[in-house]
């Protein structure tokens, strides 16, 4: 670790997720191996080959007051909750407006609000649009209201990277604290994409499972029978802090977010490059810049959709830059994929394993794939060591955008 | 049958309370939108969009910023 550079800590948790309403819930839910994937019934459900999803366990509109929610698309619903709960988790930060930052994404943004404004539109005319239309369907709508809602004049921003979006504002608010320019920024990522057209795209790209009879065994990573990914929705916002300010208001500290490695694989705008070259880069520059080896990473929170191309793939790379010994586990198979969200709960999760010192397993993983060399958690959950160790967040998107995020134990 | 002055204060009070919370007891003909009902532009303009479907009378935006108070209002919707 290079000497005299600003470190970044963890001091505030939030999540809504298919599996539970904060990060109390949902992690407790995480360790009892619950899946949150469920039949859907919406009125679209005929049009599409896919009729399953993992629904927030707790809808958003339940939580904020009415007056609110009808001015948020449900992607800026959900990041406002977690934000809340996160901010509130970290002791409500006493920070300068000038010093606190947002960096929150999302991977499709207010879609929702796009095609139903759309329907207004082409049905009743213009004048019947509300006038919120544009914040609610912009990508940086979450982060713009949540640095409404915290003040936040630092800068706020929204990384878009697809599926890697949420750990790459993680990164990036990382970035920002070590370059000086804030000492407290909300960041993660949000989603809110089950609607018929997404649902009907990913599956045209051939990406989602469509195991009908059997929803919660749907998300099977690393499974010889998975079949593709199973949509999710929610949010998981963390609150990144200079230890220094940190230490200084005597915050309680969940762990060092100590380094971040980016890469781009230049080889296809869907599929993974087989080789891993671009996510053993990231994996290898998220080491590098957190100071540590390999050996010092005990868990790794995988990508791991639950897709035949790209489960096998990520831990071969896991195995060439860190090593076969890290205990991994892709939370996935309970929540789904949340898109742009999931490497914001991920993260969460990632922490919460260091902090209590335990990894929820895989569901669903009843025959392992070939060619798998590292330790896979399935079947019960498994502990981690004391002492001093990190752990890994892999997150990958859909233009080959790749993104590590290192955390260590406080 | 043409909707009575009450009907209309409490159509109106409903949507009001829907966009902005605040209770509809105090939406009241005398209240100023702006001063007393803290109620900024954009707000007025999804009142006047619900009043549109609620009482089938459109409010062009150039009317709409002469209406100053509920009164002003309802004057408008019952012509």
């Amino acid at each position: 670790m290079s000497a005299n550079r600003v470190r970044v800590v963890v001091t505030g948790l939030g999540a809504t997720t298919p599996v539970g309403g904060d990060v109390t819930s949902t992690w407790t839910a995480l360790l009892a191996g619950q899946s949150g994937v469920e039949t859907l019934t919406t009125d679209w459900i005929d049009a599409v080959p896919v009729k399953f999803a993992g629904t927030a366990a707790v809808d958003p509109t339940e939580v904020l007051p009415r007056p609110e929610a009808r001015r948020l698309d449900r992607s800026e619903q959900f990041a406002l909750v977690a934000a809340r709960e996160a901010w509130q988790d970290a002791g409500a930060p006493d920070v300068a407006p000038e010093r606190l930052g947002v960096v929150v994404s999302s991977g499709i943004g207010g879609i929702s609000t796009t095609l139903s404004a759309y329907d207004t539109w082409k049905e009743r005319g213009w004048n019947r649009l509300s006038p919120f239309t544009v914040p609610m369907l912009m990508p940086n709508g979450p982060a713009a209201w949540i640095g409404l809602d915290l003040g936040a004049q630092a800068g706020v921003h929204a990384t878009v990277s697809a599926c890697a979006s949420g750990a790459e504002a993680i990164g990036s608010a990382m970035d920002m604290i070590r370059a000086g320019r804030a000492d407290v920024v909300v960041a993660g990522g949000t989603e809110a994409a089950i609607h018929g057209l997404n649902m009907a795209a990913f599956a045209a790209a051939r990406a989602m499972s469509q195991r009908n009879d059997d929803p919660q065994g749907a998300s099977r990573p690393w499974d010889r029978d998975r079949d593709g990914f199973v949509l999710g929705e929610g949010a998981g916002i963390v609150v990144l802090e200079s230890e220094e300010h940190a230490k200084t208001r005597g915050a309680r500290i969940y762990a060092y977010c100590a380094g971040v490695g980016y890469s781009a694989d230049a080889h296809h705008i869907t599929q993974p490059e087989p080789e891993g070259r671009g996510i053993i880069m990231a994996m290898t520059q998220a080491l590098t810049d957190a100071g540590i080896t390999g050996l010092d990473v005990k868990h790794v929170n995988a990508h791991a959709t639950s897709t035949p191309a790209g489960d096998v793939g990520e831990v071969q790379a896991v195995a060439k830059a860190i090593g076969t010994h890290p205990l991994v586990t892709s939370t996935k198979s309970m929540t789904g994929h949340l898109l742009g969200g999931a490497g914001g709960i991920e993260s969460v999760f990632t922490i919460k394993a260091l902090q209590e010192r335990i990894v929820p397993r895989t569901i669903n993983l009843d025959n392992i794939d070939d060619g798998i060399e590292v330790d896979l958690v399935h079947g019960e959950n498994r502990t981690l060591p004391a002492g001093d160790i990190a752990a890994v967040n892999n997150s990958f998107g859909f233009g080959g955008h790749n993104v590590t995020v290192v955390f260590t134990g406080a | 049958m043409a909707a009575t002055e009450q009907d209309i204060l409490q159509g109106l009070g409903k949507i009001i309370n829907e966009i902005t919370g605040i209770p509809a007891s105090e939406v009241t003909p005398e209240k100023s939108f702006v001063d007393d009902l803290d109620i900024d532009s954009l707000s007025m303009v999804e009142i006047a969009v619900a009043a549109q479907d609620e009482f089938g009378v459109e409010i062009p935006d150039d009317q709409l910023k002469n209406l100053k108070t509920v009164k002003d209002v309802l004057n408008f919707i019952q012509g």
